[in-house]
């Protein structure tokens, strides 16, 4: 089986500064794979690089297929005259030069993807007047539109409240079960932990990645962060907390279970 | 008011609101107000090397206007220098001032080209109009997709494929295209207001894209025709009712948004 | 080329405005850069050329139509919070240029003065009215003693407002007279090169003082001489211009702005 993503021995520098390093890692068709790494880690830089708007200085990205994608940060003014629906419809043929006329099965096609991401009934609404999260999901049926085998997002989670950061994950959930690779850059891992399967960890230009069993342990954790790093279960589910900097003596333990 | 030899000033005038309605579109949506106001600047020099060369007007301001491209071009490249900036802007206007006070027809030149002057149009500058005019509208309608995704975010219309330097190239050669030939209508200092005015307006009124630029145009022919219709009647320059005009315009639509805002509008579910 | 020059009373009363508004509109001007007030002078300078406009057709000294509508826009610049709608006020700045039109068209066809435009827009020293050297000047040395008593305070709060505010500065008060001193500078530049070019007065010979130090009193007193230097220079190589094409003097406000512009460029090459 073809991989949906493949990047190998990745170095990229920026402004003469190494930002990525041998960076590697692979996606399957219908992986959910978490970016993660602290502020300034190098997240964006590397999926600027897969997307090819960066250039590598060494090693190789391979994509299977078109991508989507969902940027960092998009200030819209509330006054723009572009409704959700018109955001939908520009992901499928946005970059045309020519004249466009509106077709029924254009208009089925945008509404079919708003119906995916549960907002139909903001249609006509003013992207610039959409919240945080109802904006990050337009941006995704914006990327999906044109049925993309590799969605990649910067840091969606990050302005958003607990609950629409929960929903912006059970619905990228239900996106890589549809088959598409899901990699998404956040610089905490919690919200992802229930749905992920595998993640590259960025630090200091260097990536390490694994399937999430096998990372989120406390030993890995702790080495990675340099820091002692808890990973804790509670009512089934697990966490990632930062200790108190000691080292534990359970620290050989690969889950603290608090029952 | 219909008499023929003012004919012809209504027909540029049509054409003027034409190209400035689809131009200025975009000069709201992309949030370019300063290129709108740079590029008229620099247009000005063009028109009064072409006084006193004794050329036709429209070739000075074209190919001023597009040195202006170049320029802002260049100056979006390196960090924006705001003082450099304004300084070239007003040295601009300065050469034109040179040029006009060697022509010798210093005094009335200087209002003409600052406030515009419609009635003054001859039938000489009817077909570079006519080209211009036409030429603007089908090239924003052309590459009105690529130009409304990049206004919302450059990075998706790369994803997608388009090259976002070429899109902005376009949109300035659009803008110094419509502001050359809206110029000697309503003068250096308001195109701008033709421009963003009823753009303003119809973005504030309507969400669909389609609808706006639509009302936009409108709006824009709308404007100039009031204009020069009230200037006929009272005798009184184009150039105010076309700034003070655009003003109303606008405000009246934000605040006709604002009233209908504070009640709960059952569309938002 | 010369002859005449230091006698001829309109050359001694433009090199009067012209100094006068270069040292306050220097002074003025590095603070407005510091401030990052650029465009509020920009637009008070739109605004004030209706007055320009209008003492024209009243028949008054240009200084008091410019002044006054420039207070009147200092006033609607008060209100706006920073930076909020560049649209918004480009628009409302056309509908202030749509009237500048109407009064200078009433100028033009009720008093028979031609060049209005061109001496309101572009500035005319050779043709300012007798008495406006000594206004002028008397003005720029107020509006100099004024920014003096203020500076403290008024650095303080364009480098950090938060801090000024914590050490009880009214910052509110600063900010309204330092827009009070703008709207003076924007008048004195306006009746030396004209209400649309007298962003170059304001702005470059500041913009180039601070290229050269970062003091704010050296820039001040350096951008006043630069100043001086370009209004002074410009309006000698105007009187000089005679001999360029004959009969025809080339307009004095060109040359200013030349001169400001190679000021400010051989500036910025300096640090590059």
């Amino acid at each position: 089986m073809s991989m949906a993503l493949e990047v190998s021995g990745l170095t990229v520098r920026l402004g003469g500064r190494e930002v990525l390093r041998d960076v590697g890692f692979a996606l399957a068709p219908g992986a959910f794979c978490g970016l993660i790494g602290a502020n300034g880690s190098g997240k964006t830089t590397l999926l600027r690089t897969i997307l090819g708007f960066e250039t590598a200085a060494a090693g190789r990205v391979t994509r299977d297929g078109a991508v989507g994608y969902v940027p960092q940060k998009l200030e819209l003014a509330p006054d723009m005259p572009v409704r959700a629906r018109d955001l939908v419809a520009l992901g499928l043929d946005g970059q045309r030069f020519g004249f466009s006329f509106p077709s029924a099965r254009r208009r089925r096609v945008v509404a079919e993807m708003l119906e995916a991401v549960d907002l139909l009934g903001f249609a006509d609404q003013r992207v610039g007047e959409l919240s945080g999260g109802q904006l990050q999901r337009v941006l995704i049926a914006h990327a999906l539109v044109s049925k993309p085998k590799l969605l990649l997002l910067d840091e969606p989670l990050a302005n958003l409240d607990l609950r629409a950061a929960a929903e912006i994950v059970a619905l990228l959930k239900r996106v890589a079960g549809q088959g598409v690779s899901v990699l998404i850059s956040a610089h905490d891992m919690n919200p992802l932990l229930g749905a992920m399967h595998q993640l590259v960890y960025l630090a200091n230009g260097r990536a390490a990645s694994g399937r999430t069993e096998q990372v989120v342990r406390t030993e890995v954790l702790s080495e990675l962060y340099g820091y002692h790093i808890d990973v804790i279960r509670v009512h089934g589910r697990i966490l990632v907390v930062a200790g108190d900097g000691h080292v534990h003596a359970h620290d050989h333990e690969h889950v603290a279970t608090i029952p | 008011m219909f008499v023929p030899y003012l004919l012809d000033g209504w027909i540029v005038a049509t054409l003027v609101a034409l190209a400035s309605g689809f131009a200025g579109f975009f000069v709201v949506l992309r949030r370019e107000s300063f290129a709108a106001h740079a590029l008229p600047m620099a247009a000005f020099p063009g028109a009064a090397a072409a006084v006193l060369f004794g050329v036709a007007q429209i070739y000075g301001l074209v190919a001023a206007a597009l040195l202006g491209v170049g320029l802002l071009l260049w100056l979006k490249r390196g960090q924006r220098n705001d003082a450099a900036t304004a300084l070239a802007l007003v040295a601009l206007l300065a050469l034109g001032a040179l040029f006009l006070s060697l022509s010798g027809r210093y005094a009335d030149a200087v209002y003409a080209l600052l406030f515009g002057q419609v009635f003054a149009v001859g039938p000489g500058d009817i077909a570079p109009a006519v080209a211009l005019g036409v030429l603007v509208p089908l090239a924003v309608l052309a590459g009105f997709r690529p130009l409304l995704l990049s206004a919302l975010a450059p990075e998706l219309a790369s994803v997608r494929g388009a090259n976002c330097g070429w899109v902005d190239a376009l949109f300035l050669l659009l803008l110094a295209l419509a502001a050359a030939l809206a110029l000697p209508v309503t003068g250096a200092l308001l195109v701008f207001s033709l421009m963003t005015g009823p753009a303003g307006a119809a973005c504030v009124l309507l969400r669909s894209p389609k609808a706006a630029l639509a009302l936009s145009v409108g709006l824009a022919l709308a404007l100039i025709w009031s204009a020069l219709a009230l200037s006929y009647a009272t005798g009184w320059p184009a150039g105010f009712f076309t700034g003070a005009l655009a003003a109303v315009l606008y405000l009246a639509a934000r605040m006709w948004r604002r009233a209908r805002r504070a009640r709960p509008s059952p569309g938002w579910a | 080329m010369f002859e005449g020059f230091w006698t001829s009373q309109v050359v001694w009363n433009a090199l009067l405005i012209g100094g006068a508004a270069a040292v306050l509109s220097g002074c003025i001007g590095v603070f407005t850069v510091l401030r990052g007030q650029s465009f509020a002078g920009h637009a008070l300078a739109d605004v004030s050329s209706a007055g320009g406009a209008l003492s024209l057709l009243l028949g008054i000294n240009p200084m008091l139509g410019f002044f006054g509508l420039g207070l009147l826009g200092a006033l609607g610049l008060s209100g706006r919070r920073q930076g909020d709608g560049d649209l918004a006020a480009g628009i409302l700045l056309g509908a202030g240029l749509g009237l500048t039109a109407l009064l200078l068209h009433f100028a033009i066809s009720l008093r028979n003065s031609t060049g209005a435009a061109a001496v309101v827009m572009f500035g005319s020293l050779f043709s300012a009215p007798p008495g406006a050297g000594a206004l002028a000047l008397g003005s720029a040395l107020a509006g100099v003693v004024l920014l003096g008593v203020i500076h403290r305070p008024l650095l303080l709060s364009s480098l950090d407002a938060g801090l000024a505010a914590v050490r009880g500065v009214n910052i509110r008060l600063v900010a309204g007279v330092f827009l009070v001193l703008l709207a003076l500078a924007v008048t004195l530049s306006a009746m030396a090169v004209g209400a649309i070019l007298s962003t170059a007065l304001l702005i470059g010979p500041a913009a180039a003082a601070l290229r050269l130090t970062r003091r704010p009193g050296l820039a001040c007193a350096l951008a006043a001489g630069l100043g001086v230097f370009c209004a002074w220079g410009g309006v000698a190589l105007a009187y000089a211009s005679y001999g360029f094409t004959p009969g025809r003097v080339w307009p004095v406000s060109f040359f200013i702005v030349a001169l400001v512009f190679c000021t400010y460029a051989a500036a910025s090459l300096r640090r590059a």
